[in-house]
């Protein structure tokens, strides 16, 4: 037995949302996702969810924003490159979003951050902020 | 009292299909393939370590109902289930351009770390595997 239909489904998925991790400073869009992981751009945004918990462009915004409190504790960068570096199309657009799921804006955040000395995967899955 | 780890144990959805992977294309070496009537008992290494064996687990009974096994099988396909392996190689690129070539699903190219070069990829099933080139 290799895989139901349902696993097979996770499976791709789970490529599509890894394809978010590693360009999420790329403009993706749901069409994009759908070719990565095969199916129709209805049944995508639907089974991510379904899978997942939450839409495919809600976790986009989760790895951006972790991807820009990586930069802000990490580096000298202001604020607005970092917005742009991680994806963002305007700073309003970030700056809101960021707070909406951090719960602080991105300068406040930075005066209180800290390094975080543990591989890359677990710092990049634990650090990505709550929905 | 304890002196090393020599097994650790990571979840595959199917054991033939694993060992294609971990074997054929990731290049580790089988450590032990038993029928055990109850189980296979199937271990890969790396070339060399004998020393530290990973179990490739398929979940189902009679170590757990059917219905436990689904749920596992579904965390192992969502990347959720934790199984994990960070692995260590002399030329992280060349590495990556071998095993790309091999057909394997990288998560991450190779990227300079502060503690070395590292990349990510997954197994066919979905665990996550990395492996870093430490800094000299």
């Amino acid at each position: 037995m290799s895989r139901t239909a349902s696993e097979d489904s996770n499976r791709r998925m789970l490529r599509a949302r890894d394809a978010m991790d590693r360009a999420y400073a790329q403009p993706l869009d749901v069409p994009a996702l759908a070719r990565i992981a095969h199916v129709s751009e209805a049944h995508f945004t639907r089974t991510f969810r379904a899978v997942f918990g939450e839409t495919p462009h809600r976790y986009l915004q989760r790895r951006r924003v972790e991807r820009a409190m990586f930069l802000l504790r990490e580096t000298g960068r202001s604020v607005t490159d970092i917005c742009f570096d991680v994806g963002f199309g305007s700073t309003g657009t970030f700056s809101r979003t960021f707070r909406d799921i951090v719960g602080q804006s991105p300068r406040q955040y930075r005066k209180q951050a800290m390094a975080q000395p543990v591989p890359t995967c677990f710092a990049m899955a634990w650090t990505r902020p709550a929905r | 009292m304890f002196n090393a780890i020599t097994h650790s144990q990571i979840y595959v959805l199917d054991q033939d299909e694993a060992l294609d992977f971990y074997v054929g294309k990731l290049g580790l070496e089988v450590g032990a393939d038993i029928p055990l009537g109850f189980m296979r008992w199937l271990t890969v290494s790396v070339p060399g370590h004998p020393e530290r064996q990973i179990l490739l687990e398929q979940p189902g009974g009679p170590m757990m109902s059917e219905e436990t096994a689904a749920q596992v099988r579904d965390l192992v396909t969502k990347g959720a289930m934790g199984g994990w392996l960070i692995l260590t190689t002399d030329d992280c690129r060349k590495t990556y351009e071998t095993l790309l070539a091999r057909g394997v699903e990288f998560t991450e190219e190779p990227t300079e770390r502060p503690y070395g070069t590292d990349c990510g990829l997954r197994d066919p099933f979905g665990n996550r595997i990395r492996f870093t080139q430490p800094r000299a």
